[in-house]
């Protein structure tokens, strides 16, 4: 039952999450550009709308899961005892993890 | 990982065309952009805490080493994002050609820094 490994899941997640991030960043600076918050009840209040905090939280989630293709293929094509390359996989779904752990934390506790 | 891959890894000897020049920066801006995201994530954190925490951090990146930081940032992501598109527009067969994807490489190279300069002006 084993899956073909062609590599083709992390190649499309890898453009999907491109083109969000994009998306997101033109938004994100755009509204820097033309309304650029100048207090921390702007800020706060923006990142706060619903609108904007779940397309953030989506934003992250990409980014993150951008960063673990993006990454894990450097790691493959450089890192090559293997041994040396599953720890250093290992760790960085930690810590991928452990940041995906700490940004759904900020926009529950504090843009809820 | 079986199957044997050719290796040449004498730095003096590897020829660096313009498109490998985007590929590899390509590479070490995602790396560069990577190590970020949790000083990202922290300055996002401290930002929302409260307007104390929110007046610090705004004053931290008023240093000019944060400055110079944001500034790297920029260049890496201008030209992460513009090779990026290059990519998807090759994989959709838009300017797959020698001649046009050198010119679309400089395009990238020079149009990070030029981002990274915009970038800069606001900032400095």
């Amino acid at each position: 039952m084993r899956r073909t490994v062609t590599g083709l899941r992390a190649w499309l997640l890898q453009r999907a999450t491109a083109v969000y991030m994009l998306v997101f960043l033109i938004f994100f600076l755009l509204h820097f550009i033309l309304d650029r918050p100048r207090s921390y009840a702007a800020w706060h209040g923006w990142m706060s709308a619903p609108g904007v905090s779940i397309a953030a939280c989506v934003f992250f989630a990409a980014l993150l899961l951008h960063a673990w293709v993006g990454v894990r293929d450097v790691f493959m094509d450089y890192v090559r005892p293997a041994a040396l390359r599953v720890c250093a996989l290992a760790l960085l779904f930690l810590g991928l993890s452990a940041t995906a752990a700490w940004v759904l934390r900020i926009f529950l506790v504090r843009s809820g | 990982m079986e199957k044997r891959r050719p290796v040449f890894f004498n730095l003096l000897q590897i020829q660096l065309p313009v498109g490998a020049l985007t590929s590899i920066t390509h590479r070490i801006t995602g790396l560069l952009l990577a190590l970020g995201i949790p000083m990202s994530v922290y300055l996002l954190d401290q930002s929302l805490q409260g307007p104390q925490s929110y007046a610090q951090i705004t004053s931290l990146l008023d240093h000019w080493s944060m400055r110079g930081a944001a500034i790297l940032f920029a260049w890496a992501l201008a030209h992460h994002a513009l090779a990026g598109v290059r990519h998807l527009l090759s994989d959709i067969d838009i300017g797959t050609q020698l001649p046009a994807a050198r010119r679309s490489a400089w395009i990238v190279n020079l149009g990070g820094v030029a981002l990274a300069l915009v970038a800069a002006g606001a900032w400095l």
